[in-house]
């Protein structure tokens, strides 16, 4: 196997919650992501793996340990600072769709774009019909985004997530919502990604078969790793 | 990172919020377009009942009144009584039997005169007398004028209903009287009728003018005479002045020339302000009524968009979630929030513009009759430009605080439930 530079690292990542009493739901996690690495957590229900996610995510600021993407040690930096990272190297998809209901999917998918500022308006909006061509959605384009099915609005933010060309897209349980069919498209994509456009991707699942056919996936039991899948 | 094209997304997300809600927006807007309206109107017509009643004021009275204060007598100091170390003093002041005019008047009034801001100076000769006509008698005070300088300050011949008063400038024995005066003693143009002083002089004189300056006390008491006929009838000579009347370019700076005036001159002066202090206390308190109703129509205002915008930031947690997740810092969503408080305002703003100058508009042509005859109202721009100050102050607050919630919107918490 070629090495390949770490995308993502933690070092010793632990949290606590304190409502209603203080309890440890993170503890000594580390793990290292490759860049262009396929990576899901699994686990039962509460054993901490979406609070991990979130951390990774630099939206939760309250952990010890350290977390590194990108060879930025991103523990401890300001909250616009992170907000800068997320919008340029990170892509979210969730269980739910979180698209603007007011916008079409068009602007939806531009809007990250638009705030990042790298690109003209117009280089934006070609490379935004890119992303929902490669989805296969290109004709919902213009149509107002509360007006599409789950399955395509789930894909309408996907292409939001990719519209950046962010170094890691995170998910969390972005089939969760979908029936078995639109499941297998979104995981598809997923699998696209990874393997042609060689995209780094990390999603917490309890989907079993999502998991299975993911290149690695990491295991957690109340709050630590028990298996880091390889 | 330097970005290399800025795309202004916060106001286009701002925008496209305020587009897909527009009754709700109008409703909030419409808060404050009255609230705008009514402050224009209401200050307006306070400036204008202001402006009416220190017109109607200045009809008869002076920016600055040059007097001499009632004296009072000194104790007397017994300083023979043998002993040195000790004095005799018997107190028991009162009002000296001095009078009360003005030495040398002609002096004193050259050197007014001779300041810049000074624009007329009249000598007066007040004498307080009773008006008889056969068995009528009214009381009231004359004014020893000299015609064409009291003319000049005053505009009495605007007043004027009958006859013309510059002839009492000629005719010694001329007397102009105010119109409630020759309806109680039923007199008209070319009567006479006998002036009495309180020092026992009495006079015939013949009516050639009859004045209306609409304020009923000044028409029910008051009559005008030459000078030197207001001097007879207070037995004196023709250095007998008990005021000088000193107008001046801006009424308003008048308190500040009171004491060059009084150095220049050594008598007493006195402004016009302190002269009819009641009357300005009057207005100030109708200014703070019309201020405080205005602003808290402005204030209620304020709460709908506060309302408005709360409103819509609980029902965007999902959005506002997403935006911070995609990179949106704090202060981006503090000004997508603000720009639609601040758009509201400013809609609502120049509706109330319009509102305001209807209101205005309509008002003027109103009769209210009396002595005022139309509403005193009148495009004020000083009161639209507060109007907009205020209204926005107002706007800006209502909406930051919402706003700045929605900054502290933690998006995991969103994201986990």
């Amino acid at each position: 196997m070629i090495t390949r530079e770490n995308i993502l690292e933690t070092k010793g990542i632990g949290k606590y919650f304190t409502d209603p009493v203080k309890t440890k739901v993170l503890d000594d996690v580390a793990f290292e992501v490759k860049r262009g690495e396929f990576l899901t957590l699994v686990g039962k229900s509460g054993c901490g793996k979406s609070t991990l996610l979130y951390i990774l995510s630099t939206m939760d600021r309250d952990y010890e340990g350290q977390l590194r993407i990108d060879g930025e040690l991103l523990t401890g930096k300001s909250v616009d600072r992170l907000a800068e990272v997320r919008n340029e190297k990170i892509g979210f998809v969730f269980q739910f769709h979180y698209l603007l209901p007011e916008f079409s999917c068009l602007k939806n998918v531009m809007i990250p774009a638009l705030k990042l500022g790298k690109y003209s308006r117009k280089e934006i909006e070609a490379r935004a019909y890119q992303k929902l061509e490669i989805l296969g959605i290109q004709d919902q384009a213009l149509k107002q985004a509360s007006k599409l099915s789950g399955g395509q609005q789930q894909r309408v933010a996907l292409a939001r997530a990719l519209i950046n060309d962010p170094l890691i897209i995170m998910g969390d349980e972005p089939t969760g919502n979908l029936d078995s069919k639109n499941t297998a498209i979104v995981f598809d994509i997923f699998k696209e990604l990874s393997s042609v456009y060689n995209q780094t991707i990390i999603a917490v699942t309890h989907d079993n078969d999502f998991a299975q056919q993911s290149d690695r996936t990491i295991e957690m039991a109340d709050g630590r790793i028990v298996s880091h899948g390889r | 990172m330097k970005k290399a094209h800025n795309h202004n997304v916060n106001s286009e997300i701002a925008l496209t919020h305020l587009i897909t809600r527009k009754r709700q927006i109008l409703m909030a807007a419409m808060g404050v377009t009255v609230g705008i309206g009514i402050f224009i109107f209401m200050n307006s017509l306070m400036k204008g009942f202001d402006r009416y009643s220190t017109e109607s004021l200045f009809k008869t009275a002076p920016h600055l009144r040059i007097y001499r204060e009632d004296a009072m007598s000194a104790p007397i100091v017994r300083t023979d009584a043998g002993d040195s170390t000790s004095a005799a003093v018997i107190l028991n002041p009162k009002i000296t039997n001095r009078s009360k005019k003005v030495i040398n008047p002609q002096e004193v009034m050259a050197r007014v005169k001779a300041l810049p801001y000074v624009t007329a100076v009249t000598p007066d000769v007040a004498v307080n007398v009773f008006y008889n006509n056969g068995q009528a008698q009214v009381p009231g005070r004359v004014s020893g004028v000299d015609i064409r300088e009291e003319d000049a300050m005053f505009h009495l011949t605007a007043s004027m209903l009958e006859g013309d008063i510059r002839a009492i400038a000629t005719r010694q024995d001329g007397i102009a009287l105010g119109e409630g005066i020759v309806k109680k003693l039923n007199v008209r143009v070319g009567d006479n009728i006998t002036v009495s002083s309180a020092v026992g002089v009495s006079k015939n004189l013949k009516v050639i003018g009859i004045f209306k300056t609409g304020i009923t006390s000044i028409d029910k008491t008051k009559a005008y005479v030459n000078i030197t006929m207001a001097q007879q009838l207070m037995r004196q000579g023709p250095s007998y002045i008990t005021d000088i009347f000193v107008n001046v370019t801006d009424p308003n700076k008048a308190k500040n020339y009171i004491d060059e005036i009084r150095s220049a001159t050594g008598y007493d002066v006195e402004d016009w302000e302190t002269a009819n202090s009641s009357a300005m206390a009057a207005n100030r308190i109708r200014r703070v009524m019309a201020f405080s109703i205005s602003m808290s129509i402005l204030l209620v205002a304020g709460f709908g968009i506060y309302n408005i915008l709360n409103m819509t930031i609980m029902q965007k947690m999902n959005d506002i979630a997403i935006l911070k997740a995609m990179g949106f810092s704090g202060w981006d969503v503090t000004k997508i929030f603000m720009m639609q408080a601040l758009l509201i305002g400013v809609i609502g703003v120049m509706m109330g513009w319009g509102l305001g100058a209807l209101i205005v508009t309509l008002l003027a042509k109103v009769y209210v009759g009396g002595d005022i005859g139309y509403f005193p109202i009148r495009f004020e721009p000083m009161y639209f430009g507060l109007a907009t100050l205020f209204g926005l102050i107002v706007t800006s607050l209502a909406g930051f605080l919402p706003a700045r919630k929605a900054a502290k919107v933690d998006p995991v918490e969103i994201f986990r439930k």
